[in-house]
């Protein structure tokens, strides 16, 4: 149940991203829905399904994005990990959490965009690069990360209720 | 005794008693008295209809003012349709203008077949300057197509699906076009970037490149059909211990805005990569 709730929430994300966040841009950088969703739903403890939200995510940006298919399912896929990683070391401070993985992510997934384009024989500036794109991403992913945390934290209470014990 | 039996005698107390009013109200005796007699009626008179008419508005104002918020509610509807109704006219006549436009472009190049399209999205990667748009190979759409506003170039499509196709902007950092600068009779190459600048290259040393010198597409290649307008030189690098020239090209496309777009569809890009000589080793 809680995988197939990936397919309709990001399916509204990807069309609230390529419509909307795409277009709202600091400097040349845009924040990453998908990412953030993939981040906010791999940090919270009662999740099971982070690892399939993180493959619905990349699979979905891989298709719509001229970037090759793996790269954002790679990206995501490391960012989830990065979540479950972290969530059982600092399980007391989510929201401290969700910035850390926000902003490692960010890095995580612009690099290996980068890497992949770079690869591709694209002509990169990686300084204009990191000034311009990476770090105005990091900034609005980081403005975004809050409502995204409140709003996968109400999900997931939704989906996976906390055992009351008698 | 019989004449003046009491009732009788009353009778004639009473008139006598009422002919003296008469003649002293005819006689102008009374008017102190009427006067006082009429203020008071009137003093009374009014405090009636005033208690009565504040009676009658306390038991009609509960439905009056029920009646006026109704109404009220139904003008602020009206009001708030209305404001919406001009907002999407005002829409309206933005997109007006700019089909206007796009259809006076195609009218002034009669010698390409175009599709307008809307574009409905960008890429999710910030680092890749493309677009996403309405229509895609049902609407006769292929790989290659060029794509124009009625500014000028905007770009090329790079895939297609049924029913929609995402155009390679010529802002992209891949994004390579073959043109001619207009004023200085030069052919140069032009690239996109990450951030979306246009750089003009492979301009020979001795040609004398201008700030404001026109740059239309060449046709060299055949990827693009040539005299497509794309921008201005804004700039002009120039060092003597280089080989070519570059220039920053301001484009006529505000590709932060692009709404809509015509897609050449007459137009075949021709593959000269089999032409091209293999790089040695």
């Amino acid at each position: 149940m809680s995988a197939l709730l990936a397919l309709p929430v990001f399916g509204l994300a990807l069309m609230a991203q390529t419509a909307i966040l795409s277009r709202l841009t600091l400097l040349s950088g845009c924040a990453d829905l998908l990412l953030l969703l993939v981040a906010a739903w791999a940090i919270q403890e009662r999740v099971r399904t982070a690892w399939q939200w993180a493959i619905v995510a990349g699979l979905f940006a891989g298709y719509v994005s001229a970037l090759p298919w793996f790269t954002p399912l790679a990206a995501y896929l490391l960012t989830a990990a990065l979540g479950r990683f972290l969530t059982r070391r600092l399980w007391q401070a989510p929201l401290l959490t969700m910035f850390v993985v926000t902003l490692a992510g960010t890095f995580l997934s612009q690099a290996l965009a980068l890497l992949t384009l770079q690869v591709a024989g694209r002509a990169l500036l990686w300084g204009e690069a990191f000034n311009r794109i990476l770090l105005p991403s990091a900034l609005l992913n980081l403005m975004l990360a809050i409502p995204v945390y409140i709003f996968t934290r109400d999900l997931a209470s939704l989906l996976y209720p906390e055992k009351v014990e008698t | 005794m019989k004449l003046l039996s009491p009732r009788r005698l009353q009778v004639v107390i009473v008139a006598l008693i009422s002919l003296g009013i008469i003649l002293l109200a005819l006689g102008g005796y009374l008017r102190f008295a009427t006067d006082r007699l009429n203020r008071w009626l009137v003093e009374a008179q009014a405090w009636v209809s005033t208690r009565y008419m504040a009676l009658t508005d306390f038991l009609t104002m509960p439905r009056e003012v029920s009646t006026l918020r109704q109404r009220n509610a139904e003008l602020e509807a009206e009001v708030a349709r209305l404001q919406a109704q001009i907002i999407e006219l005002q829409q309206r006549v933005t997109e007006t203008e700019i089909l206007a436009a796009l259809v006076d472009f195609a009218r002034a190049n009669p010698e390409n077949t175009y599709k307008a399209a809307t574009v409905i999205g960008r890429d999710p990667s910030p680092f890749l300057n493309y677009v996403i748009i309405n229509i895609g190979s049902n609407d006769g759409i292929r790989p290659g197509m060029p794509v124009v506003t009625e500014k000028g170039l905007a770009g090329r499509i790079d895939a297609v699906i049924a029913e929609a196709a995402r155009v390679q902007l010529i802002t992209d950092s891949a994004s390579v076009v073959n043109v001619r600068l207009q004023n200085a009779a030069t052919n140069a190459i032009l690239s996109g970037s990450l951030t979306g600048e246009l750089t003009l290259d492979m301009i020979s040393q001795d040609v004398n490149v201008q700030v404001g010198d026109v740059v239309l597409t060449s046709g060299l290649g055949g990827g693009y059909p040539p005299n497509l307008l794309i921008g201005q030189v804004t700039s002009v690098r120039k060092l003597d211990y280089e080989l070519f020239q570059q220039a920053t090209v301001q484009p006529l496309v505000d590709f932060d805005h692009l709404q809509y777009v015509l897609v050449i569809t007459n137009f075949k890009p021709l593959d000269i990569s089999p032409l091209l000589p293999a790089p040695t080793p």
